[in-house]
């Protein structure tokens, strides 16, 4: 099992009885609720947090991008790429990822990613995603283009990364007619991409395509459901007459670890509560603008996301469910040790901070976690592992 | 009596223009009337078509992309429809047309009409969308729950009940998901307006109408006032007491002020 730290840099001080007087922590409100001071504060202790995951011994360490939410605050991840690129010494890190459609550039994407490939010698793991739909109403880019401009900004990305340039780039979306970015990418022939998702079908087929074999990460998913979705990427892979890796599967999870299983639920459950219910909140049509998914793809995504839009949730619906993972060392153990074996995937990207889990229990979680979870399951595999192949 | 009651009975056609595939409902006779729908969907018979279809020939599609319509691989924008309704007149050899517009119909009419009126007799524009009035505050339509959505249409607030608790069909709601995918590829940036129009309205060259709910929710009667200055002659009216669709809110009202308008022009 491969370890990974992953940050979502949410506004922790958030009055969090907002949602008396709005519907959302996304898109519409106020960034009066934002304290600049505070704010400043949390940034720095959120980068401390990233590159103390560095000095545990992380295999890699992971922003990501939102916009216009207290949910994240990260809204261009590589400028926080950029932050602990000179500072992080061993382990990689992944920008998870750029939401590409909602970007207006994606040539200045493929620049900067990699400029961080060069500062960091090829550490850096890049992420592909189409944001999530409240991003669309922020960024007021029309989600019925979001398939569209996403493949393109994609192999507009790759290309730039890969083709001998200048050549011209000529999309329906995207049309350049120098495409000959400087710097060429560090890693040959070009950083990892990543897909992080929700598991739209469309995601899943494009992750496991034969000619991308890219490393698909579930988020935020009822353990029922990840089953479904790592077995849906190993099946459309097949369909591509190849075997998926278990490195090629990863699930992006919350997970808080202390002492024992009582200690560890009464310090988790104010902060992961708050996390679904206060930072996640959303109505549905937010988080499911028209045409951000095809049709039958939406039907299937609100049947398993009426969570996120419905009623509060506690923390043991969640563990019930297992979109958390929360006890002593070995029960945390345990469960990962389940959920490999049922899922298959290699890869675990532990939310060890989430909602307002503040930093002296956060740098617990993490502390634990490294000496008392990582070790003994960093050599264990699914079953009938093999690595990726090489074409 | 017996063949003028068979000319006039409702007929729904699909036909093929410009590759694509469209529902269409017809019924009457006399002077053809193109009714193009709104953002929420069409196919529907509305009483006011059939109080106009017996002096009218009405034709109403749903736009492609909405409903039982196809969505052709060219529809990403409002100026593709238009061209495609362009096509569609010809195709159907319709000359001397009303062309009616509500809402995203109406901006839809405004672009097939700047574009050529050489088959047009008159444009009546409902409520429509297509312009943008700096400062003027509108809803984010695309925020609304479906009930919101519903009730903001209407200033009868009774007219909305009875839509909410009309049964819908597995196809309605297939078709409802389909219409508002359909309304965010044309309409959702810029939001519900064609920067590029106002600036060729004033080629708009036959006898415009431009009916207003004095209650609209979703697009203020001031853009009313606005359509009325930038094509030439057009006359505004206003109907009180009305929301966003005084066609289907006021029909015996709409139809009278249609018929004027029409007679007035003629």
């Amino acid at each position: 099992m491969r370890f990974f730290f992953f940050h979502l840099m949410p506004y922790a001080p958030l009055d969090l009885d907002y949602d008396k007087t709005h519907k959302s922590a996304w898109v519409t409100l106020p960034n009066s609720y934002y304290d600049a001071k505070l704010g400043a504060d949390l940034y720095n202790r959120y980068l401390d947090e990233l590159e103390y995951a560095d000095e545990l011994g992380f295999e890699g360490i992971s922003v990501n991008e939102h916009h216009q939410t207290a949910y994240g605050l990260m809204p261009a991840p590589n400028i926080f790429a950029g932050m602990l690129a000179r500072r992080v010494k061993q382990a990689k890190i992944c920008i998870l990822g750029r939401a590409l459609p909602v970007l207006s550039n994606p040539l200045s994407i493929a620049e900067e990613f990699a400029v961080l490939d060069n500062v960091t010698k090829g550490r850096i793991i890049t992420g592909f995603v189409r944001g999530i739909g409240a991003e669309y109403h922020s960024m007021a880019v029309n989600p019925a283009e979001s398939h569209a401009r996403f493949h393109e900004a994609h192999d507009l990305i790759v290309q730039a990364w890969t083709r001998p340039g200048p050549f011209a780039y000529e999309g329906k979306y995207y049309h350049f007619p120098y495409v000959n970015i400087w710097p060429r990418p560090y890693q040959t022939p070009h950083p990892p991409i990543w897909v992080p998702s929700q598991g739209s079908r469309e995601t899943i087929q494009f992750a496991a395509a034969r000619e991308h074999k890219y490393v698909y990460l579930q988020t935020a998913t009822p353990a029922e459901m990840l089953f479904k979705y790592m077995r849906a990427y190993r099946e459309e892979a097949l369909r591509q007459n190849y075997e998926a890796s278990a490195d090629q599967l990863g699930w992006s999870v919350k997970i808080y670890v202390a002492e024992t299983d009582e200690i560890a639920r009464r310090e988790a459950k104010p902060h992961i509560e708050a996390f679904v219910n206060k930072f996640l909140r959303m109505p549905v049509e937010m988080l499911l603008p028209p045409g951000y998914s095809s049709i039958e793809s939406m039907k299937g995504v609100m049947a398993a996301k009426k969570t996120i839009t419905g009623g509060a949730r506690t923390i043991d619906q969640l563990l019930e469910q297992g979109t958390f993972i929360c006890g002593s060392p070995a029960t945390v153990r345990a469960k990962l040790e389940e959920y490999q074996h049922k899922g298959g995937f290699n890869i675990v990207m532990a939310g060890l901070h989430f909602g307002t889990l503040p930093a002296e229990l956060t740098r617990k979680n993490m502390e634990i976690f490294a000496r008392e979870v990582m070790p003994h399951l960093k050599d264990r595999v699914p079953e009938g592992y093999r690595p990726i192949a090489a074409e | 009596m017996a063949v003028a009651s068979a000319e006039t009975a409702r007929r729904e056609q699909t036909i093929t223009v410009a590759g694509c595939r469209i529902h269409l409902l017809r019924s009457g006779k006399g002077a053809p009337l193109l009714y193009l729908h709104g953002a929420g969907g069409g196919g529907k018979w509305l009483p006011f078509m059939e109080q106009l279809a017996g002096s009218y020939e009405i034709i109403a599609p749903e736009h492609p992309g909405y409903g039982r319509s196809d969505t052709p691989d060219w529809f990403d924008n409002i100026h593709d429809v238009a061209y495609f309704y362009l096509d569609l007149l010809k195709a159907l050899d319709l000359d001397g047309v009303h062309l009616v517009g509500s809402s995203l119909g109406g901006w839809l009419a405004c672009e097939m009409a700047v574009r050529s009126t050489a088959r047009l007799a008159s444009l009546t524009l409902i409520g429509s969308a297509g312009l943008h009035l700096k400062g003027v505050p509108r809803p984010d339509t695309f925020m609304w729950t479906p009930e919101e959505a519903v009730r903001g249409l209407f200033h009868d607030q009774a007219l909305a009940e009875k839509m909410l608790t009309a049964p819908v069909s597995d196809d309605e709601l297939e078709w409802q998901m389909k219409n508002r995918f359909a309304t965010a590829r044309l309409a959702w940036a810029p939001r519900f307006y064609d920067p590029h129009l106002h600036k060729w309205l004033h080629r708009i060259d036959v006898p415009t109408a431009v009916f207003w709910g004095a209650q609209d929710q979703l697009i203020p009667p001031v853009y009313a006032e606005r359509f009325g200055e930038l094509i030439p002659g057009a006359t505004v009216r206003t109907f009180e007491a009305c929301g966003h669709l005084p066609q289907v809110e006021q029909p015996q009202a709409f139809v009278a002020a249609f018929t004027a308008f029409v007679g007035g022009a003629a």
